[in-house]
């Protein structure tokens, strides 16, 4: 179904067939404007940004790329295209046809859920307002604003949700979601990483990877949802989500290319003399990616969970990739190892599988990140550095679960706090760690010019060179 | 002889790639799957309905490699790959594609092999298609002598040509082609005929801009009968300051490693001889570096008298390269063949086809690829391997390359 862009809100779910609810999100819209005008990326508002837009949710209208002034962008409702005779492929409801509306016995249980993941959106974009001023290039520049849309229309895509099936609660959520504020004292996000500082690019590009890919696993799991106007909204989702981890994943590349590239040209290693060159030396990177990643892990939750449990059985979130799994997708008396701590010992115990979906799904993630991680090696490797970067432990630097009171060192190691405390600087980035990396932020805003601590990308956005003007400012 | 059609292949660059599964999910046929490590396209499920490129957020998806349509690249070799395999992309500004003549030998060429492949790990990168028939390099003949004894049936000649100062980049195994002057009977220009080149990367003689070629007077086509050889003749009856069209380089796949330690096999009948020479001379004008490996060579002909190189060949060290001759119409002997002799060596063969550091070639004539593959096979069977199973590992090691014509 295309997009109908005449409407005020752009939208594939015939809006204009049900007046209710387009009046209350006509309601909602300039309460949004307002929000993205005070929270949205500082100083854009008069930018021609070239722009990927959604014109249609069939993979041919994906991507239509134009400048947009982003203000202007049109924010819409979108849900991939309804699979005829879709069932619910786990838990109790396992085989029963997917639901159009929501269950009556699961309504506050998915409220729960998708302001949980409505609030991540806006929160990402207030965490990331900043960083314009200081992007190293234009196509950099670019790929944040496109972030930062579309985690607008993330929130679009769950309070169209919140006010299409969960009434005047609903509406409540979706006033509440533009109220919170990251970092807020009084008034914080709900979850615990998206009240970070996300204070320079070396951080928003971690931040893209590890914890817009929380984002892709949390999405995953609830395009397996029973309840269908959920899942189709997410697996529209997962689409955009793609660029963002895109961006965080070529970001961390970039950096790592150029720092090897002038380690090899200067022949220096030694830390110190790596940043009098101006680029990011690799230890560094590894305690901002030791920070990252612990504080992602958090997002998935306890180990042992009967939230989630009961997320499954009921048929609200699956595992990821639930319908590609060969099992009952019951659990009925499967086992899931999981971590434990026995005094000062890490040890595996066995747990019962549908209590330990949290931790299913955050082992799934840390195979993707590990991945990942395997990749930049590569780069490194291939430079001839002799550097390996790595996750650190799953244990490490964990504030919820079973490890949050404990000390574990990136190797996995129980350790006394007096240890942590020692070095923690050198697992974790030091306030002397930010400042350095704070002085490499300049603003490079000439076409085809990079910061010098960031390669220039392999290949431009829409096959456009490197240096085409992807933003043009008033 | 295979006709193998060419097509594009879609692929995906695992170095751009993230793994977002989003063209999996996309893909309306499910010709897109994906392991722990990399995301790959099926080939034959693929039906290029484009349907996965727009929503890729980096691009890796939009990739495609020529192949041959019966061999293209399977899914365990896109498994693998850290990269994309090179393809032999022109220059830019210069014509998109290789002539057409040269797409259809260079087909018939390595069909033993199976079609295109990837050069060995450590191949130097080859330039391919430099010169366009619509723009030849002028090349000026400054050698051109007989090879072969008088009294030799054959008349193969070594000719030498200079590119003065035309960039003419070439590596050990690659081939030019020469167009020869004037029309067909048909009134067309003739086609490109492709040769082979003689002489290592660093020219005839070292540090010129020269190159040499193995060039056999056609007189007879293969049935016997008396033919004309438009191109062969033209060469071989070239004098110094003639000047030439050339084009080219071509060739990616047939090339030799370059890593110390590594061995090659080399197995040739004829002018098969050519790019034998060009890595032999190229490992002898190293040989000073004790980069070690090993060199063995399998060399036919009818008779001594129509060896090409057989004098200078005779004067390299034992120590340096391991020669083996067959004559098949030798006078005092019984008929030997170049599978006859890779029988007798079975051992020291097993050893190599053994040896990840070593690396086979084959050219010359059609006819010889049978006899060879089965002289492959007793030796494997003797010696507790299997030769579909070895040829498979060293295709996928890039260590077999086949140009037989």
């Amino acid at each position: 179904m295309t997009i109908d862009y005449s409407e005020r809100i752009p939208n594939n779910v015939d809006l204009a067939g049900n007046k209710t609810l387009q009046r209350a999100l006509e309601h909602w819209q300039p309460r949004f404007l307002d929000w993205w005008r005070a929270m949205g990326p500082e100083g854009s508002t008069a930018f021609d940004v070239y722009l990927r837009t959604a014109v249609s949710a069939e993979s041919d209208g994906w991507a239509h790329f134009d400048y947009v002034r982003m203000p202007e962008y049109r924010w819409g409702i979108f849900l991939s295209p309804p699979e005829p005779g879709r069932l619910i492929s786990f838990g109790a409801h396992k085989g029963e046809p997917a639901w159009q509306e929501v269950p009556g016995e699961y309504r506050s249980t998915l409220r729960r859920i998708i302001v949980t993941q409505g609030d991540t959106e806006p929160a990402s974009v207030e965490q990331q307002r900043l960083l314009g001023l200081t992007c190293p290039s234009l196509y950099d520049l670019r790929n944040l604003f496109q972030v930062n849309v579309e985690e607008g229309r993330h929130l679009w895509a769950m309070v169209y949700l919140l006010h299409a099936y969960f009434g005047r609660d609903g509406r409540e959520e979706a006033e509440a979601l533009l109220e919170r504020r990251s970092g807020d004292a009084d008034n914080p996000r709900i979850l615990g990483a998206f009240n970070e500082r996300t204070p320079d690019w070396l951080a928003f590009f971690l931040f893209a990877f590890f914890t817009d890919r929380d984002g892709k696993f949390q999405l995953a799991a609830l395009t397996e949802s029973g309840f269908d106007p959920l899942s189709r909204t997410c697996r529209f989702m997962l689409a955009e989500e793609a660029h963002h981890m895109f961006v965080g994943e070529s970001g961390v590349g970039r950096i790592i290319q150029r720092t090897c590239q002038a380690m090899k040209e200067h022949r220096v290693e030694e830390p110190a003399k790596v940043r009098a060159l101006g680029v990011i030396d690799l230890p560094t990177l590894q305690r901002y990616l030791n920070f990252h990643f612990s504080v992602t892990l958090d997002l998935y939750g306890a180990e042992i969970s009967s939230n989630a449990a009961n997320f499954h059985t009921q048929g609200l979130k699956g595992r990821f990739e639930e319908t590609k799994i060969d099992d009952d997708h019951v659990l009925a008396g499967a086992q899931y190892p999981i971590l434990d701590l026995a005094g000062d010992a890490l040890v595996i115990k066995s747990a019962s599988a549908v209590q330990a979906l949290n931790e299913r799904l955050r082992d799934d993630y840390i195979k993707e990140c590990a991945a990942g991680v395997a990749r930049w090696n590569r780069i490194i490797q291939k430079a001839g550095i002799g550097f390996e970067l790595a996750l650190p432990h799953k244990a490490f630097h964990r504030r919820i679960g079973t490890f949050a009171d404990a000390h574990v060192s990136p190797e996995g190691r129980v350790v006394p706090e007096s240890e942590w405390t020692h070095h923690s600087r050198e697992w974790l980035p030091s306030q002397a760690d930010r400042d350095f990396v704070a002085t490499l932020m300049g603003r490079v805003t000439e076409p085809g010019k990079y910061a010098n601590w960031i390669s220039p990308p392999a290949r431009g956005i829409d096959n456009k060179p490197t240096d085409f003007e992807y933003v043009r400012f008033a | 002889m295979n006709a193998a059609e060419l097509v594009r292949q879609h692929l995906i660059d695992p170095e751009i790639c993230i793994r977002c599964n989003t063209c999996e999910e996309t893909c309306p046929v499910h010709a897109i799957q994906h392991d722990a490590r990399n995301y790959v396209v099926r080939f034959d499920t693929c039906e290029n309905c484009r349907a996965c490129i727009p929503p890729c957020p980096t691009g890796a998806i939009e990739n495609y490699r020529r192949v041959a349509r019966s061999n293209p690249y399977a899914i365990e070799d896109q498994f693998s790959w850290d990269e994309l395999p090179a393809e032999a992309e022109p220059s830019p500004g210069e014509t998109a594609e290789l002539p057409a003549d040269v797409v259809r030998i260079t087909e018939i060429a390595t069909a033993g092999q199976g079609g295109a492949a990837l050069p060995p790990w450590s191949a130097a990168h080859p330039y391919e298609g430099l010169h366009t028939i619509a723009r030849p390099a002028i090349a000026t003949v400054t050698g051109n002598y007989r090879l072969t004894e008088d009294r030799a049936s054959s008349d193969v000649h070594h000719i030498v040509l200079d590119f003065g100062r035309t960039a003419f980049p070439v590596l050990e195994g690659q081939s030019l082609g020469v167009i020869a002057p004037g029309l067909d009977a048909a009134g067309k220009a003739h086609h490109v005929r492709l040769y082979s080149i003689a002489s290592p990367r660093n020219g005839e003689r070292p540090g010129y801009n020269n190159l040499a070629l193995t060039v056999k007077r056609v007189a007879a086509d293969r049935a016997g009968r008396p033919v004309h050889g438009v191109c062969s003749n033209y060469l071989c009856d070239l004098k110094r300051g003639d000047q030439v069209k050339v084009v080219g380089p071509y060739g990616t796949s047939f090339l030799m490693p370059n890593h110390p330690g590594s061995s090659l096999m080399m197995i040739c009948t004829g002018t098969g001889s050519a790019p034998m020479r060009a890595m032999t001379e190229r490992r002898r004008r190293r040989a000073a570096l004790g980069e070690g490996g090993r060199l063995m060579l399998f060399f036919g002909a009818r008779a001594p008298a129509e060896l090409p190189y057989f004098g200078p060949l005779m004067k390299l060290p034992k120590d340096f390269i391991d020669i083996n001759l067959a004559f098949s119409r030798a006078s005092d002997r019984p008929k030997r063949y170049v599978q006859d002799l890779i029988r007798d060596r079975g051992e020291d063969v097993a050893n190599m086809l053994r040896d990840p550091e070593s690396y086979i070639y084959v050219c010359g004539l059609k006819g010889m690829e049978t006899g060879v593959n089965e002289a492959f096979a007793a030796v494997c069977g003797a010696h507790g391997m299997t030769w579909d199973a070895v040829l498979d590992g060293l295709k996928r090691e890039a260590r077999f390359h086949v140009e037989t014509y």
